[in-house]
């Protein structure tokens, strides 16, 4: 149970797909992944890379005709892994290894499927396990498994939507994030239908919402200041363009509203006028949505404020 | 000669702390009040503020921006940014005075690390087409490392408990870390392992903190600080991203760096304590031959990383506490150092001396 003046927590999950472009190399070597072969790139030095180097770490030059290595190679490191991540290749305990393909001078890294760590050791003999539908990226290879020959399977099944030169790389992460004191306060405020402010001890500048730390100072504020719901617009842009999850239908306003009292600007959305309407020095309220939070700004009606009068804060 | 020397250091203590934000602002207000008044500055005397910290941690983007506000940047300040541990940023600073655009530049790195999982976030780090996609997460990969070390002889399990019992040790005269104790090496062989095979004594604890760097040109610092910690050398260099191709029982951009800053200089006294950035055990065994630090330096006094290792922080505060140790006199050259990367891939080492040569 949490303190009421405990700042505010709540998990943030944040998903994003990388697209990235894989260039000359790496292109090849994710294309013969999807072909059930691995390839590595042979250095001015004669050792073998596998995965490639994109450039050569010792003449810095790029590969020539990229060599196949493995499948087959030799674990020369490993840790155990009792409880897999989120993501990882195996979601029972598994082995991270470097693992030198033969053929090959440098490591790969992957998981082994070993079943437990008594049954992992340096030296080895493991093979990869294929993806049964290719997606062009190193997931192509699951994990590798222990086992001294050609690996077991079948052809590969039909790619699925693979990009030549591209890999699209999932990431999912997981936050518990923590509001500020001075944003918790500001949002318990909005819970209640009140607009919640500060007062910088120092500079005497009133800032919406609540921050905590005064930006000019930085020092922390403690004095709240309530503040009216009305404001002035001091600067605003008309959104033209359409975009998915998009709430409002184009064209709309989104502004900077300076609440009465306060010394800076926030960012809002000014409805209930036709855009073209919607001007500098405009007098506006806040729209109270369901769900303690403001829906959006209207206009009053009331007479345009004077630019001088919200200039400083432009 | 001498041009810039460390005039002010303040960290706040490493813990998990679920109330605060990841912008760090929070953590930062109160130590850079401290090293103001230690150094008897006002937010008006810094030319040059240069954080370290990440988006990765906050999940949000440009989240350092947050942080300007601890600053208190109205009139603007010239300010930078680093999307690594604050180590770097000092170095940024240090060039800055070098090039004499500023006369006092401020360093400071935060991480809120504990806001998600870190070892999983940090595999994000990773070469993005054959690693991060697979998510080696910062552990097992130091793991991986850890046996390549115990199967070539170069360390036991053993000797990696006794580098967490000697820091553990150490750090109960260290009020801001994390962890500290009386512990002896065969009690924490005797736990299991998180990732064999590394206990968890052999990891970094996951912790929360800021710290904070003051640097001065040589006039200035003398009016500043008694006794200023000369920053006599500074360098920083990078292994390969390839890990596989890496040998990882060989740390090239330690040794290189600490070259490259002079530490192992015969013509100046020896480095007499030094505080290394090693947030796993055997790394500390490492760096140790890395950099060429005998049996008789004093290592880690502070307890080191593995006593708390606030990320984009604590290579910053090794630093601080390098220079706080010649500023108070009690040694009279010593070596901070800072790592970034996976397994040690990238090193940063900063050699501080009471006398400016």
């Amino acid at each position: 149970m949490s303190h009421p003046t405990a700042p505010l927590r709540a998990p943030l999950e944040i998903e994003f797909d990388y697209t990235r472009s894989l260039g000359p190399v790496l292109s090849q070597f994710m294309a013969a992944l999807a072909e059930r072969r691995i390839l590595g790139a042979r250095g001015a030095d004669g050792r073998v890379h596998a995965p490639p180097f994109e450039y050569d770490p010792v003449s810095a030059e790029p590969p020539g005709e990229l060599v196949p290595v493995g499948p087959e190679g030799t674990v020369v490191s490993w840790s155990w892994m009792p409880e897999p991540l989120d993501g990882q290749p195996l979601a029972e305990p598994f082995a991270w290894a470097l693992i030198r393909l033969d053929g090959a001078d440098t490591a790969m890294l992957h998981a082994v499927d070993a079943g437990s760590a008594a049954a992992m050791r340096t030296g080895l003999r493991v093979r990869p396990r294929w993806a049964e539908r290719p997606a062009g990226s190193i997931r192509d290879i699951v994990c590798f498994e222990p086992g001294d020959g050609p690996p077991d399977g079948s052809a590969p099944g039909h790619a699925g939507e693979v990009t030549p030169g591209m890999t699209i790389t999932p990431v999912r992460l997981h936050y518990m994030h923590t509001a500020s004191p001075g944003e918790s306060a500001y949002l318990r405020g909005l819970a209640e239908g009140r607009l919640l402010g500060q007062r910088c001890g120092v500079c005497g500048q009133v800032y919406v919402p609540t921050r905590g730390t005064c930006p000019a100072d930085g020092v922390t504020m403690t004095e709240e200041v309530e503040l009216p719901e009305s404001g002035t617009v001091t600067t605003f842009c008309v959104v033209n363009v359409a975009y998915p999850g998009q709430r409002v239908t184009p064209p709309y306003v989104a502004a900077a509203v300076l609440l009465d009292g306060a010394d800076i600007a926030f960012q809002h959305l000014v409805l209930g006028c036709d855009a073209s309407e919607v001007r500098m020095g405009m007098r506006v309220r806040a729209v109270w949505g369901e769900s303690g939070s403001i829906s959006h700004f209207t206009p009053t009606g009331e007479p345009d404020a004077l630019y001088e009068s919200y200039a400083r804060c432009m | 000669m001498s041009a810039a020397a460390v005039v002010g250091f303040a960290q706040s203590p490493v813990r998990v702390r679920e109330d605060a934000t990841t912008s760090g602002v929070e953590m930062l207000v109160p130590i850079f009040a401290e090293v103001f008044r230690a150094c008897g500055l006002t937010k008006s005397d810094i030319g040059f503020w240069c954080s370290g910290s990440s988006d990765y941690l906050a999940g949000r983007a440009f989240s350092f921006v947050s942080a300007v506000d601890a600053i208190g940047a109205v009139p603007p300040a010239m300010e930078s940014h680093v999307e690594m541990d604050a180590a770097w940023a000092l170095y940024e600073a240090w060039v800055k005075v070098l090039t004499g655009e500023a006369e006092i530049a401020l360093a400071y790195g935060f991480g809120k690390s504990s806001g998600a999982e870190l070892r999983r976030v940090l595999a994000l780090q990773l070469d993005p087409y054959l690693l991060a996609p697979l998510w080696p997460d910062s552990v097992s990969v130091a793991a991986l490392q850890a046996r390549r070390g115990l199967e070539a002889g170069r360390w036991t399990e053993k000797d990696m408990a006794e580098v967490a019992a000697r820091s553990r040790a150490a750090a109960r005269s260290n009020p801001d870390a994390q962890v500290s104790g009386s512990v002896s090496a065969a009690e924490l062989l005797a736990r299991p392992y998180v990732a064999e095979p590394l206990r968890a004594h052999d990891c970094a604890p996951v912790g929360d903190g800021a710290a904070v760097v003051i640097i001065a040109a040589a006039d200035r610092a003398r009016e500043l600080c008694e006794r200023p910690a000369w920053i006599s050398g500074f360098a920083h260099q990078v292994d390969s991203g390839s890990l596989g191709a890496r040998d990882l029982l060989s740390v090239p951009s330690a040794a290189g760096a600490a070259s490259a800053a002079g530490a192992g200089g015969v013509e100046v006294a020896p480095i007499e304590l030094a505080e290394l950035h090693a947030p796993f055990s055997h790394q500390e065994l490492l760096l140790r031959e890395a950099l060429g630090l005998g049996d008789g330096v004093t290592v880690n006094p502070s307890g080191g990383a593995l006593c708390g290792n606030p990320m984009f922080a604590a290579g910053l505060a090794r630093i601080g506490l390098a220079a706080r140790a010649v500023m108070s006199g009690r040694a009279s050259r010593a070596l901070g150092h800072a790592t970034s990367g996976p397994a040690l891939q990238q090193n940063l080492v900063c050699v501080l001396s009471g006398e400016a040569s």
